[in-house]
């Protein structure tokens, strides 16, 4: 009985102890938040000290329309009162003018470009050589400060983007590379050219359609004519055009933006011309079919299916459709050459076609087959300039090994 | 029967007209296909004079007209007569004895966007890339980065080195262009794995459109 006593006694004081320790610890912890609850309302209702040395200036490497403000942060961002939420931005075209709010930026930043647009008629537009006032409004919650108000400031163009200083040199060296070769190839001397199996091929695919008596059917892809993929197609179709003219081979070229229609005609236009056949130039042969990408698709396969052309090329910008057209081609029986830049279409052309011409083999295949001095220069000027990236990329590589940070400032470019 | 069922009967049917092209071409699929060229090209064409023709030349013609007309100033919004003229140089194709004018317009538009773009992709296609490539050869501590960054290095390399064509592909030289096929084609096969799988949406996509909308058998 008496065990049993003192065992209650014992739960019990514990029960006790523990209450006890509960409670205290639950007053502490109460007076603590109150304290900092405290703290925080006498720091909110404090407004944050106002930024300093405001300074508007023009914003650098652009076209006249657009302005830079800088400050010193508020003694109360990350230190003092540690409250600053936010930096308004405000403009106005006089000192004692109303100002409006121009932007926005978080505690901790110093800097907002303030970027207008650059038409009359738009209600951002920001004029040239206007001068304007900016000052910078610190804010905490519900309670703000603002600055001084900075000195005049306009906004003016640069002739010259300093940022993109690689890029004219880059334009430069691949320039004077493609002049000399370019003149060295006038002078007659031979420059050669490793063979392209898929531009090796272009002559026996013509052969098989004359010999079989079928047209040839050249696909410049969905690009318009400002794309490099479909300027290089164009020389090749020139040459190809002057092949089918010779063989007087009908060539069928579905076209899907007008502009492309239109160089296309002219440019096989020139080619039976050259050949000495313009008699034989059919322009009904190459027309417009459609803009849109899978009713492009839908015409050039029924053409396939129906037509049954010896030979496909497909040269050019080219997307999702590059397997569509190709699987067609390659269901009709047609010996199919194709080339494209679009990196996630070659696969798909690699798998399905005869013969491809990767990336830059597209370029490349047009002076092949001109040969004329310009495009025989320009490309072999390429390829010393491919030889100058690849010794930057070695001294590159050796520099970011051994932390040599001025080597990869060389290549710092201003987006 | 509402407009949208309509809608829905024919998108299904003329889907299925396209997709008996699997079997062979037919009727149906010749019928489906001139459709849809047809639909295309005159949506193309309004398309391209709401949002071109009528904003980018007639507006601001209309424009520059009327600051000549209110304030007396010669606005330079009359710069974009230099486009109509080009455009109306490419209508004149239409007339064979001066269709050769409209290649002043082909010349302008191959020429100026062929030399912007020089600039633009010497930039994003050379100067960015070869800096993106610039990475160190040894990561103190991470192995997979010091490894990343050698085979990023090394496949760049061969990479530009098989696409050299001035010089044949022999002796080392070869060698490392063959490497930097394998490189290519490596990326080729994982390119080619990702588009399938992105075709496989566009498919579930036209499925989901004839089972669940059309046919309703997918809730």
């Amino acid at each position: 009985m008496k065990d049993k006593d003192s065992h209650w006694t014992r739960v019990l004081s514990l029960f006790l102890f523990v209450f006890v320790s509960l409670f205290l610890g639950m007053q502490t912890c109460l007076a603590q938040e109150a304290e900092q609850a405290e703290a925080l309302q006498d720091s909110l209702a404090q407004p944050p000290a106002p930024p300093t040395n405001v300074v508007a200036k023009d914003a650098p490497n652009d076209n006249g329309h657009a302005l830079l403000v800088i400050w010193t942060l508020s003694a109360d961002d990350g230190a003092g009162q540690n409250n600053v939420v936010s930096y308004q931005i405000l403009r106005s075209d006089s000192p004692d003018g109303e100002f409006e709010v121009r932007g926005l930026v978080p505690a901790g930043e110093n800097t907002y470009k303030d970027k207008g647009a650059k038409e009359k008629e738009d209600a951002n537009y920001l004029p040239p050589h206007k001068d304007f006032y900016y000052k910078v409004r610190v804010r905490s919650d519900g309670i703000f400060s603002d600055s001084e108000v900075s000195l005049p400031a306009h906004a003016y163009g640069q002739w010259y983007h300093t940022g993109k200083t690689a890029v004219l040199l880059a334009v430069l060296i691949f320039s004077t590379f493609a002049l000399v070769f370019i003149t060295v190839a006038r002078k007659g001397k031979k420059l050669y050219i490793r063979p392209l199996a898929g531009i090796e091929a272009v002559d026996e695919a013509i052969g098989r359609a004359t010999e079989m008596g079928k047209p040839i059917l050249y696909i410049l892809g969905l690009g318009s004519a400002d794309m490099i993929a479909t300027i290089a197609s164009f020389t090749i179709l020139s040459r190809v055009a002057k092949k089918t003219a010779e063989y007087q081979t009908p060539i069928l070229i579905p076209c899907c933006d007008p502009i492309v229609m239109a160089v296309a005609q002219e440019t096989v236009r020139a080619a039976y011309l050259e050949a000495g056949r313009p008699d034989d130039y059919k322009q009904e042969n190459i027309y417009y079919l459609t803009s849109m990408q899978f009713a492009y698709v839908a015409g050039v396969n029924g053409i396939m299916i129906r037509e049954k052309p010896a030979t496909n090329f497909y040269l050019g910008k080219f997307y999702a459709e590059s397997l569509l057209l190709a699987e067609t081609g390659s269901l009709a029986g047609s010996i199919q050459i194709s080339g494209t830049d679009e990196i996630a279409q070659i696969p798909f052309f690699v798998a399905a076609t005869d013969y491809t011409l990767i990336g830059e083999e597209l370029y490349a295949a047009s002076a092949y087959l001109g040969r004329e001095p310009v495009l025989l220069g320009t490309l072999k000027g390429q390829d010393w300039a491919k030889a100058l990236v690849m010794i930057f990329l070695i001294l590159g590589a050796l520099a970011a090994t051994f932390h040599f940070q001025f080597f990869l400032n060389l290549f710092k470019v201003q987006l | 029967m509402s407009g949208e069922v309509v809608g829905l009967w024919i998108g299904g049917i003329l889907t299925l007209g396209i997709f008996s092209f699997i079997y062979k071409d037919n009727p149906f699929y010749k019928f489906s296909e001139a459709l849809f060229v047809g639909v295309s090209a005159g949506y193309w064409f309004v398309v391209t004079f709401w949002q071109y023709f009528l904003p980018k030349l007639i507006d601001n013609l209309v424009l520059a007209y009327t600051v000549l007309t209110v304030e007396g100033k010669i606005d330079y919004h009359w710069v974009y007569l230099l486009g109509g003229g080009l455009g109306i140089l490419m209508l004149l194709r239409l007339f064979p004895s001066v269709g050769w004018l409209s290649r002043w317009s082909l010349a302008f538009i191959v020429g100026t966007t062929a030399g912007l773009q020089f600039t633009r992709y010497l930039e994003s296609n050379g100067i960015i890339q070869v800096k993106g490539t610039i990475l160190s050869l040894f990561v103190w501590g991470d192995l997979n980065s010091t490894i990343g960054n050698i085979v990023i290095v090394v496949g760049t390399f061969c990479g530009l080195i098989y696409f050299f064509f001035s010089k044949e592909h022999k002796g080392a030289f070869g060698g490392a262009a063959r490497v930097g096929v394998w490189f290519l084609m490596i990326t080729f096969g994982a390119l080619f794995g990702y588009t399938v799988m992105s075709r496989m949406s566009l498919l579930i996509g036209r499925m989901d459109f004839l089972f669940g909308n059309w046919l309703g058998l997918i809730k």
